[in-house]
């Protein structure tokens, strides 16, 4: 099976409903998109298929096929490097599936409000409460970015 | 909780100029990995960026017991203090030379985490590792009847595993294999919990007594009130993983638990081996926000391993797994009784409370506890949860409250039997036990819940933070379905100081936090950013536990177990008052403070009194 990650092509063997997300951290090595429920509700696993956020936990592998994959490992950096400034999170495990969110939300709106900010990033749960860090970040990410 | 120890290894000079420090409390996503290493290069006289601190192991770290209690900057740093400045072969410094201790440095471990470096026990890789899942039933201890044969499958009593070199074969087993298991039915759980726990006292433990007849007579206003706190989830994002290799024979475990040591004594008397040829590593999990499935996810891995042919293994709980299996913050039933006499102050106090323990952790007793004990084919009769006493207490924690009243009893119905498994979930009983006493201090003050509360309360510190909450809160606007409330405790009773003012809007039933103030006092803040990240936090989870959460049988995934979203997240305000008193523990003074002030302010937006959690619509209703 032929995909893109990260914009170099990759070829894996994999059964096709193998969900992406096994295929990204134990094929691959991207272990950056983390394992949080399986059924695409918390938002830990995040990645970009063809520029649109999806949960790769139950995505068939499949559905990635001659299509673009971008994981957290892939990104220009400027989502993380506000995270950093504002030192938003705790224990850290949710946070590379809002970096995929917050990225998708300052492509289509550079320069969104603080409730355009929260509404995007409501698929993403995070239990350790660094909410408001996170959504300084990304205020920050956006007055930052080119 | 083992005493500081001096011991040599804790700190080590590297040719190359850098420091290893080898501590035994663990990194839980609060930041003690940063604050330690902090106390390291302060004492040392070196460069924060030359301190490496070692994932704590029973191979080479000392043995700091568990952690948790927010213990680890007061007992953890102590020793570390010591160590170093032993190292250096002079007095430890004074606070007032302090240039690293009590800075913002960044956390050593987010640059890793934000690039989706591996960072986690779930991120690990052992060569020649096999993926395994669990096959438990639905809901908790039936006995397994029958399974279908399987490749992988390994089996030992009730308890079965499936392991396969993909790890989607092995979900897709696990998936199989559990439609087709049969088990015997465990016991229900209660339907009334709160009636069932005050039906089954199996001793009561008188926590204080001061007895005053004479004040007691003057109490011309008498009130009661009943409270209660369901069953909360620890709800990690990151269901708990361990990896586990038997070498010869010598069993590895790599661990997010939060005490290595009593985890190995666990493994090693369930598993019927010496102790010295378990080694537990710890490795970061997600959030723990206490005792979760981490310990029981270890011993089900371990157990796995025995069973593995040599080849190491990988044990991913599954998020079913994790909302079934966990051991959950213990529902609580909390009766209060006070007079006031004339004047309208407190003579008189009784708090009661009804609580299984709240300590189920690993290791503590020569009677095992964690789930995978009981099932296996010499199965063993788990142990019941044992808490401390005060001021650790356990679902004592915080009952007795730091007030002034002439005549007060503080009484712990313990409950043994457990239909329901618990432990220690983030402040154990402080969050019920301070939800009780400041709703009700608010019930008895008569519309001036500050004035009330500051005329019983004579420790200064404690003074203080309530009333920099409510300067910083500044004036408030009331209006037609908006309210403020205000709650203050000192965690555990010798712990931080916390206040905390909520400001809510209730339209009709639906509530909504929209901002919280607090003020904290945690003697010297050995990294102030840190302390406000874990404030900030503490008061969202809180809110999360406070509006929505109370686990049923049958939850299994996030619909049924809805936390905060990032739109319901209300604004946090934190002040961390400045002084130089020794460093307290910051992660969990807030959980009480802030659930009895979001209470409190939803009385005063709509006049309501709810005194069973969680405040969701159905429960503002029937209140």
């Amino acid at each position: 099976m032929k995909f893109t990650v990260n914009g170099k092509p990759v070829e894996v063997e994999a059964g096709e409903n193998t969900p992406l997300l096994y295929v990204l951290r134990n094929d691959l090595g991207l272990v950056g998109t983390r394992f949080g429920c399986g059924s695409g509700q918390c938002g830990a696993c995040f990645v970009m298929v063809d520029g649109r956020p999806m949960a790769s936990c139950d995505l068939p592998v499949s559905f990635a096929m001659n299509k673009s994959v971008t994981t957290v490992e892939g990104l220009s950096g400027k989502v993380q490097k506000a995270l950093l400034a504002e030192q938003a999170a705790q224990c850290g495990y949710c946070m590379s599936g809002i970096i995929i969110s917050a990225e998708f939300l300052l492509q289509k709106n550079p320069h969104p409000s603080e409730s355009e900010v929260r509404s995007a990033l409501d698929k993403n749960l995070c239990r350790c409460g660094s909410h408001n860090r996170v959504v300084r970040a990304v205020m920050r990410a956006s007055r930052e970015q080119a | 909780m083992n005493k500081p120890e001096k011991l040599p290894q804790r700190v080590r000079i590297e040719a190359d100029g850098t420091v290893t420090i080898a501590v035994g409390k663990v990194e839980l996503g609060q930041g003690i990995s940063t604050a330690l290493a902090q106390i390291a290069a302060e004492e040392l006289g070196v460069d924060l960026s030359k301190i490496r601190v070692l994932p704590a192991s029973t191979a080479y770290s000392p043995d700091e017991g568990v952690t948790s209690g927010s213990l680890s900057i007061q007992d953890g740093g102590k020793a570390l203090r010591a160590a170093c400045a032993e190292l250096k072969g002079r007095a430890e410094k004074p606070a007032s030379e302090y240039r690293i201790v009590g800075t913002n440095a960044p956390r050593l471990d987010l640059p890793g985490k934000f690039a989706g470096r591996a960072s986690y026990v779930q991120d690990m890789v052992l060569p020649g590792m096999l993926h395994a899942r669990v096959i438990r039933p639905p809901k908790p201890f039936g006995k397994l009847l029958s399974i279908p044969e399987h490749p992988g499958l390994v089996r030992e009593g009730s308890f079965a595993a499936v392991l396969a070199e993909r790890e989607e074969d092995a979900i897709e087993a696990a998936r199989k294999l559990r439609a087709k298991a049969a088990w015997s039915d465990g016991p229900a759980a209660p339907q009334d919990i709160y009636a069932w726990l005050k039906a089954h006292v199996a001793e009561s433990k008188v926590q204080k007594e001061s007895a005053d007849a004479a004040a007691k007579a003057r109490g011309v206003k008498h009130f009661k009130a009943e409270y209660r706190k369901p069953f909360i989830c620890h709800a990690s994002i990151g269901p708990s993983c361990a990896l586990a290799r038997m070498k010869g024979d010598t069993l590895e475990v790599w661990s997010h638990t939060q005490g290595i040591y009593n985890l190995r004594k666990e493994i090693a008397l369930v598993l019927r081996m010496p102790e010295e040829k378990v080694i537990v590593q710890h490795a970061e999990g997600a959030g723990c926000y206490g005792h979760n499935g981490a310990d029981d996810v270890a011993l089900d891995a371990a157990l796995i391993a025995r069973m593995s042919r040599g080849r190491p293994v990988r044990l991913q709980w599954t998020r079913d797994d994790e909302f079934a299996w966990e051991p959950y913050g213990p529902a609580m039933v909390m009766a209060l009784e006070a007079s006031l006499d004339s004047q309208g102050n407190i003579v008189s106090w009784r708090h009661d409370l009804w609580s299984n323990g709240h300590t189920h952790r690993p290791g503590r007793a020569n009677q095992p506890v964690l789930v995978a004990a009981a099932e296996i084919a010499r199965p063993f009769e788990r142990g019941p949860a044992v808490d401390p006493p005060l001021p650790a207490g356990g679902a004592q924690r915080n009952a007795v409250q730091g007030y002034e009243f002439p005549d007060h009893k503080v009484t712990f119905h313990y409950v043994r039997d457990a239909p329901v498994h618990g432990s220690s979930l983030r402040s154990l009983g402080a969050f019920g036990n301070v939800f009780a006493i400041e709703s009700f201090m608010d019930e008895l003050s008569d519309g001036d819940p500050l004035g009330f509360r500051l005329k019983h309360l004579k420790d200064p510190r404690g003074r203080a933070v309530l009333e920099e909450a409510v300067r910083k809160a500044g004036p408030f606007k009331k209006a037609e379905g908006r309210g403020r409330g205000i709650a203050y405790a000192r965690y555990k009773n010798v712990g931080a100081y916390c206040a905390v003012v909520a400001e809510v809007e209730a339209g009709g039933a639906e509530l909504k936090v929209t901002r919280l103030v607090a003020a904290v006092d945690v003697g010297l803040p050995v990294n102030p950013d840190g302390v406000v990240n874990q404030i900030e936090g503490g008061c969202v989870q809180a809110t999360s536990w406070t509006l929505k959460e109370q686990w049923k049988p049958g939850t299994v995934s996030w619909e049924e177990y809805p936390i905060l979203r990032f739109s319901e997240a209300p604004a946090v305000d934190v002040v961390v008052l400045k002084n130089s008193f020794p460093s307290l523990g910051a992660g969990e003074c807030t959980m009480g403070p802030t659930v009895a002030a979001i209470a409190n302010a939803l009385h005063d937006a709509l006049g309501v009194r709810v005194r069973k959690l969680p405040l969701t619509p159905e429960n503002i209703a029937n209140a």
